[in-house]
């Protein structure tokens, strides 16, 4: 319910930011990435997006995972085989993230500045 | 009987089980159990995983219920039950609750420490469902039978499986350094203690430090969980143990790409799980680990 309430917030704080410019709420539109969470790794180990996209990451694995970053500014919780979980990225800058079941596990998104329009 | 060669002896014991001398040395001779007369005897179980629901077992409440039945079955019942971690699979309140309601079927006090899947984002589900009065923290330690036992949290720092930190190591320190040597010491935890297989995590960070406090100790036993298999080790005046799943088992260290639930042939479920019995009785303690097997 934590996980589900700060996406809402994300969503909501997204939709504020952006409807002021016109553009459609980012939030609103289909994930721009998918990272895959497989063999006890985050696929890709990097991933680059703007800020104001949404990411998705689906445990592909057998095991229970986690995608929780070291700040703790984002937390999936625990993410069963086939589970998902959706986090819109509002401010630029580059998030470390781990799998607090496994911490060794480890990987980043990098958030760019907003796309301009087109 | 060379150390190397008793240890390929030590697994799944029937009844009697193998006795490990508690005194002397440091040396640890194997002889045959004898029936426990006073002493004291608990058992551990671990990794029940409720809220798993796999092929590798997709009833982990159904094996963790034949625990509970072999266990209060005992015709010598335990002084205490201790559960070394990972009760639930994703720390979910409806899974501590659903474990809570069957454990608490068991006839000896129970002692719960959690393991990283029951503090997934927070301990507080954890502490909700097994909280002590003595333990606000979550470690403690008390004396029973004229054996000094230490029960430590490994999994409560979210960015190092196996760490105990400064507040509970500076616990550990002052806890042991009123303890006389020669007072028997059994520790519990969830990650095992020293450096079993740090490429899969399953070692602590800091459990060095608790392994020197316990280094001028005649006889050390540590009891853990965490790799759903049972690995035993010693070091010197230190003999660890980690227990079987009663959920499923994980590869054997290095044998695999990865740690993770092990697929064995349904006929074989059974046999790679279980509980563990141990009995301490003139200073010797003897560890026997049975399967669900019948």
């Amino acid at each position: 319910m934590k996980a589900l309430l700060s996406g809402l917030q994300a969503i909501l704080l997204a939709f504020a930011l952006t409807s002021a410019a016109g553009a459609a709420p980012p939030s609103l539109l289909p994930a721009v990435a998918t990272v895959h969470i497989k063999d006890f790794k985050y696929n890709p180990p990097a991933l680059t997006v703007h800020a104001g996209d949404r990411v998705t990451f689906v445990n592909d694995d057998d095991e229970a995972h986690t995608v929780t970053a070291s700040d703790k500014s984002f937390d999936s919780e625990g993410l069963d085989t086939n589970g998902t979980w959706q986090h819109v990225f509002i401010k630029s800058g580059t998030y470390h993230y781990l799998c607090e079941l496994h911490p060794y596990m480890k990987a980043t998104v990098i958030v760019l500045p907003a796309a301009p329009a087109k | 009987m060379k150390r190397d060669d008793f240890l390929k002896h030590v697994g799944w014991t029937g009844a009697g089980g193998i006795a490990w001398s508690l005194s002397g040395t440091g040396l640890f001779t194997a002889q045959r159990a004898q029936a426990a007369e006073g002493g004291l005897s608990f058992v551990q179980i671990s990794d029940s995983h409720i809220g798993f629901a796999r092929p590798e077992n997709p009833d982990v409440a159904g094996t963790l219920q034949k625990t509970i039945d072999a266990i209060n079955a005992l015709p010598l019942q335990p002084s205490f039950v201790v559960h070394t971690g990972d009760v639930t699979h994703l720390s979910k309140p409806a899974q501590f609750d659903a474990a809570k309601q069957m454990l608490s079927t068991l006839k000896a006090p129970l002692i719960v420490i959690p393991g990283e899947h029951d503090v997934i984002g927070t301990p507080q589900a954890f502490f909700s469902a097994f909280r002590r009065g003595d333990a606000p923290n979550g470690w403690f330690s008390w004396d029973q039978g004229g054996v000094h036992f230490l029960t430590l949290v490994n999994v409560f720092n979210f960015e190092i499986d196996g760490k105990l930190g400064t507040e509970q190591l500076d616990f550990v320190k002052n806890d042991l350094a009123a303890q006389k040597s020669s007072t028997p010491i059994v520790v519990f935890a969830h990650v095992p203690l020293y450096a079993l297989f740090p490429p899969w995590g399953w070692t602590t960070e800091d459990g060095s430090t608790v392994l020197a406090a316990l280094r001028r100790f005649d006889a050390v036993t540590v009891l853990t969980g965490h790799i759903h298999q049972i690995v035993q080790h010693t070091d010197g005046n230190i003999r660890f143990a980690t227990a079987a799943s009663t959920a499923y088992p994980q590869p054997a260290p290095g044998t695999a790409d990865k740690p993770g639930p092990l697929k064995v042939p349904d006929s074989r479920l059974l046999s790679v799980l279980g509980y563990r019995s141990v009995e301490i009785a003139h200073n010797a303690a003897t560890i026997s680990d049975r399967s669900l097997q019948t």
